[in-house]
Order: C-alpha cells, then structure tokens, then sequence
C-alpha cells in the first residue's frame, strides 16, 4: 500500500525523530511511503488564531499537494482534525474549494487511527521496556474519537507497563497560541497535568500529537522531574534491534 | 448591592493571572466544579437516549430561532389574552427603564428577586437602586454574592468562588438577622437566610423574575429552581414582572418535554429539579407585567455561525468541564456569563470594542469538552474560532502571523527557515526575551533539531 506522509510543520522543524519512526514503522508494517516535498503546514494555527485568510491559503495548498494519494498518514491528532473536521467549515457549499476537501479529508488518518482501522494491525511488533502513561490529547479524543486505538496499540507492545494516567482527558493547557496568550492558565493547566503524570511513576509520558509534548514535557524538564516525552510514534518503530533514543 | 461588570477594566490573561495564585479560589473551584461534573455525568450516562434528546433540543431551538418573529407575536398575543401586560425593550437602558416604572406606578420601594441571568446582565438591581428601588436578591447564592458586594462568578452557583467558611463571615457581617453563634455548617447557614427571607416574601408586594422557558401557544412562563424562593416571588407578592431574553420561548408545551430532561441533568446533575413553576398572564389574580429583552440578540441571530450562541439555556454544563474556568475563575471574564458559554455570547452581546470584550474569544485552549456536554450541541469552539477572525488583532501579532503564513506556504521558504534555525540551534538562550517569555517563564524549549525531517528525507529517505 502506498501512503502520503503529512509530517506536519511542527514535526517537520523541531520534531523530526517522530517523522523518521512514522517511516519506518509504516515501512515496518509493508507500506510504501510517500513524502510530498510540497507539503507545509495544514494551517492550523492561523484559522484558530484569528487569521482565516491565511489559513485557508495553506489548507487549498494542502488540498493541492495531497489531492490522489488513497491515504495520508499524519503524526499528529490534532493537524488530522483540523483536515478533517475544520476544512469543511473553511470552505462555502458547493464550490471547488469544498470538492477539493471533500476529496483529500476523508483519506487523512491519525496514526493510530490508520494502523488500527486502515492496516487492521494492534499489534506491530515493537518492543519497549518502559513504565509508560498515555495522553489523550483533546482533538484526538474529542476530535477524531480515536477512543482506545492507541491503547491498544500501546498493550501489544512488548515490555511496555501501561499505566493509566489519572484526569487523563482533562486538557493539558497546550492550545496551540493559547500557550502564550493565556499563559498562567496554560500552566495552571498544565502544571495539573504533570502532578496526574507524577503519580502514575511512569518514565515515559506518550500521545499522539507533539505540541501537547512540548508543553507538558517543557514543565516536566523545567520541573527536573526526569519524566520524558515520547511520541506514539517512536514508541510503536522502537524493536529489540532498533531501540528508541 | 451586588457590584456590576460593565465597564470592567482589564483583560483575560491579566485576570486570570490573578486568579491562578489565588490558592482558596483554585481549591473551591475544583472541588465544586469536579463535584457537579461528576454529578452531571452520572445522571447523563443514565438515559440510552440523551443523543437524541440533545438532538431533540438543537432542533426545537434552531426552529424556534428560524421564525422567532412569529413565535414572539403568538407568545406576545397569549399573554395578553390572559390578562397579562407584553413590554418590548431593545436594550438593557429600555427594560430598566420598564420596569422601574412599573415598579413605581405601584408605590412600593421594593421588590423581591427570582434568581434571573437577564436582569444581571441588564444590571436592574443598580438601575432601580439609582431610582430608589431596593432589588432583594432571594436566591441562597444571589443573596450571598449580593450581601458581600460581590460578583457573581458562575451561572448557576453564582458564588462558587466562596466556601462555607466565608459564607459565614459574610452573613455575619452584613446580615443584620443573623444569629450571632452562626456556625458554617451548610444545614445552619441556609436556616440563617430562610428566616432573613422569610420576613421579605411575606413583607413584599412586587417581585421581578426572569424564566427559562416562554410557551408561545399558551402564553405560559417557566421557572426551574431547587430552592423554593423563586415559586415564594412568584406566587405571594401582588405584581409581577418579568424580564426575559427573546430567545427564551418555545413553540408549544410539548417542547417543554425535552428541555426539562436536558436543563436538571445538565445543570444540577439531577434527574429532576425540585420546583417547577409554571404561570400564565393574571390567571392566578396577580398583576402580570413581561418585558420581552433585545438586547444585543438579534444581532447575535444575525450570525450564520455565532447565533448558536443564542440556544444556551444557562444550565452552566459548560463551565463545570472547563479547564480553564476551573482555573480562572468566573471573575475573569467581567460578565455575569463566564465560561464557555459566554466567551461567546458576552463578545457577540457587547461587541469586542474594549480589551476585555476582545480577549474573551481567546479565553479558550479549545479542547471541546464544553461542546460535548452541551444539551443544546452548540459548538462553542467553532464559535470562539469564528469570533477570533473578528476580534481585533495587535499590529505586531499580526505582522508576525503575516511572515508565519508566507514562510509557511511555500517548501522553499520553510526549509530556508528551517535551516536557519539549524544554524542558530546553539544561541538559543533558555529563557526568550519579550513576548516570547509567555512560553519560557514556565516551560523549557525543546532542542532544535540538527536537522529538519525534509532535510533527512532528502538525504536518506
């Protein structure tokens, strides 16, 4: 099976390790994987900041570049809702903009979504003796519904110990530029976050999306808690022979 | 005299940043709102139907919304077949104005309240004080919020933000009946005030209220309350008048069938709530005044995506999931609607003019968990996004997002962007100057890669 990975712009500049685990993982499990050189940013954080304008100039770029790949593959819950639960309010009824999305959302999986529904495989043979909690982060949770796919995926992983993480679908504080506009609730938030993550005594905090990681797992080192992040991803590509950093 | 909130100065960040130190407030707000919650989803999860009831309740208010027109004129037409007085005000100075003179024209000074959003948003009681009408509030929170000064902070529970505690204090303090060996325990306190309103139900000839429901075809109005207090004004004081958003009434009393599922369990986490009552122009011998509220609404029904807004029926679901409220704090909106529900409605009510209006869409990490226990399904983060298209933007912001979404529509210009930052990885300082130290004040940075994912892919992929 062919894939189009969408890296996403935060994966692509500051997280690449992730993009690197999706490959081999897909490869891993007998896809072909695709990566669109075109490709940018969904535009996410423009619409939901107020900038539409520019947000739908990068979600019709988006729609361009990944327009006749059977499936796209992204790392991230949160850009994968944005394709497939914001682009159709972007767009008027009836016009190209809205074929185009209505040909290109629907083929947008979250990782999870496509191992578990698309490649129908819970378990991908990966290895990873860790104390692991698991985020659910809100546009996977509440977004795309993506439930216990990642659980799942996450139990057939061998030597994983799966804790579950107290107030775990309670918001972390990320909210994209929410992070910087509304700073002292976004750690107030965030700070609750990593008191529940604390009291599972997990070495690694997992989810499906980065730029949660990157709040949580910013107080988790500022805080010396020694707790790291890790990407879905990486956990899932992690094998006896190839081990996760 | 409660305090009001218009015209309060600030913004939401600032506001909030207050409140995240305030320990007591954060202590009482979790504990209250995961209470509630907890409540809420019990008797929720109970009913196989509660999908279909939600569905059930968008329908009727989206239909109801289509034609308000004529459901306004028909409920308009009832009531005044049953003997009661229809008063149309566009704005909070017209419906003040109303009802200070029908308060008047009866010669008394006072008037007893039924817990009512709308007079708060309107602020009656400090319009009618600047007429020499005292406004008694009689709902147990409102009282409490009304005696300390206070505002309120929550739609249903407007003095969440105080234990029992300070509860007693402020009865002691500023209730000149209360018993002076008062002790905080709840079953006291609420005996402290029952006897202090006893004395103002039976010494009261007119009362204001407000309703949740309005039943056009029959002219019937609808309160739902735990206490009792409300049906007390309702029913003893001589007139009665009553001040509704236009957006309150519902087509037929069928519809009420649907809405008295949805509002309890949403907004008490009960099955049922302990006192509904229900009245229909003078039928019960009282002299019946409705004042029909404008106020900003139908400029609200004149948005495509934000008139959703206006099919809240204030069952405060919304604030208790929200994590930022929790957080924040009712105060910190400046409204008397915090939450969710008014980061919407307060901005398309007032208009985003001042600083707080205008940082209110973005009092919101857009988690969804506000639209997934709305009875009524309105889709609050779509609304917020919306509104955040429309609200204004500073000028630096806004040049940056400028410079974000060129470098970003384009492959070339990202992966330069990419690679200069590769080069400047190790300059990097750990805590960012500026507006930049909103994220470093409390987080680490992650590390700049040594190179981008495009990069590598090119390379090895």
């Amino acid at each position: 099976m062919r894939v189009a990975l969408f890296i996403t712009c935060v994966n692509d500049t500051l997280f690449p390790g992730t993009g690197k685990a999706v490959v081999s993982l897909l490869r891993r499990l007998g896809c072909e994987v695709d990566f669109p050189a075109a490709q940018t940013c969904c535009g996410q954080m423009h619409v939901n900041t107020g900038y539409r304008e520019e947000g739908v100039r990068l979600a019709r770029h988006f729609t361009e570049v990944f327009a006749g790949y059977d499936a796209v593959v992204a790392p991230s819950g949160s850009c994968a809702a944005m394709v497939r639960e914001q682009y159709p309010k972007l767009v008027r009824p009836g016009s190209r903009g809205a074929a185009a999305v209505a040909a290109v959302a629907p083929k947008v999986y979250e990782l999870s979504e496509f191992l578990v529904d698309v490649l129908k495989v819970e378990d991908v043979g990966a290895y990873f003796p860790h104390r692991v909690t698991y985020h659910p982060t809100c546009h996977s949770l509440r977004g795309l519904r993506l439930g216990d796919r990642p659980a799942r995926l996450l139990r057939n992983v061998r030597g994983l110990d799966l804790v579950p993480l107290p107030g775990a679908e309670e918001c972390c504080g990320f909210g994209g530029t929410f992070a910087v506009k509304n700073p002292a609730v976004s750690s107030a938030m965030g700070a609750d976050k990593v008191r529940g993550v604390l009291d599972t005594g997990a070495e690694v905090l997992c989810a499906a999306d980065n730029s949660c990681l990157m709040h949580i797992g910013g107080m988790l080192g500022r805080q010396r808690t020694g707790v790291r992040v890790m990407h879905l991803a990486e956990i899932l590509a992690s094998t006896e022979e190839v081990k996760a950093s | 005299m409660s305090a009001t909130f218009i015209g309060m100065p600030g913004n939401f960040p600032k506001n909030s940043a207050q409140a995240v130190q305030n320990s007591q407030l954060r202590y009482n707000l979790r504990k209250a709102t995961h209470t509630i919650r907890g409540k809420r989803a019990s008797v929720v999860g109970e009913l196989p139907d509660w999908q279909e009831l939600r569905a059930a309740g968008k329908a009727i208010k989206d239909e109801t919304l289509r034609h308000l027109d004529r459901y306004l004129l028909q409920l308009e037409e009832a009531v005044t077949a049953a003997g009661g007085h229809v008063h149309w005000a566009r704005d909070a100075a017209e419906a003040n104005r109303i009802v200070a003179g029908l308060v008047k024209a009866t010669g008394e000074r006072e008037v007893v309240k039924v817990k009512s959003m709308a007079t708060q948003e309107i602020g009656l009681n400090e319009a009618l004080a600047a007429e020499g009408i005292t406004a008694y509030e009689t709902d147990l929170a409102e009282l409490i919020v009304q005696l300390g000064d206070d505002f309120p902070s929550h739609i249903l529970v407007p003095a969440i933000h105080r234990n029992r505690a300070e509860i007693r204090e402020i009865f002691l303090d500023r209730m000149e009946d209360a018993p002076p060996g008062l002790t905080d325990e709840p079953a006291a306190l609420a005996e402290a005030a029952r006897v202090h309103l006893r004395e103002r139900f039976l010494r009261s000839r007119v009362a204001v209220s407000g309703a949740n429901f309005m039943i056009a075809e029959t002219g019937t109005l609808v309160v739902l309350e735990s206490e009792g207090n409300g049906r007390m004004c309702l029913t003893l004081p001589e007139t009665l008048i009553s001040v509704v958003g236009i957006e309150k009434v519902l087509p037929t009393w069928r519809d009420l069938e649907v809405f008295l599922q949805l509002l309890p369990r949403s907004s008490t986490g009960e099955r049922m709530n302990p006192y509904t009552s229900t009245w229909t122009g003078s039928a019960e011998g009282q002299d019946f005044h409705l004042v029909l509220l404008d106020n900003g609404r139908t400029d609200v029904l004149a948005d495509e995506v934000g008139r959703q807004a206006l099919r809240c029926i204030r069952c405060s679901a919304c604030l208790n999931v929200c994590p930022v409220y929790e957080r924040a704090g009712g105060h910190a909106y400046g409204s008397v609607y915090p939450g969710p529900i008014g980061a919407i409605l307060t901005p398309q009510l007032r208009g985003m003019g001042s600083e707080l209006d205008a940082s209110l869409p973005y009092a919101s990490s857009l988690c969804g968990a506000c639209y997934e226990v709305c009875p009524v399904a309105i889709d609050i983060p779509e609304v917020l996004v919306d509104l955040r298209a429309k609200a204004p933007h500073g000028a630096a912001e806004r040049a940056g997002m400028r410079v974000a979404g060129w470098v970003l529509n384009d492959q070339a210009r990202l992966a330069a962007a990419q690679r200069a930052a590769t080069r400047l990885r190790g300059l990097v300082p750990r805590r960012l100057p500026g507006p930049l130290s909103a994220w470093t004040d409390t987080r680490d940075l992650p590390d700049i890669p040594e190179e981008s994912f495009r990069d590598w892919w090119e390379r090895e992929g």
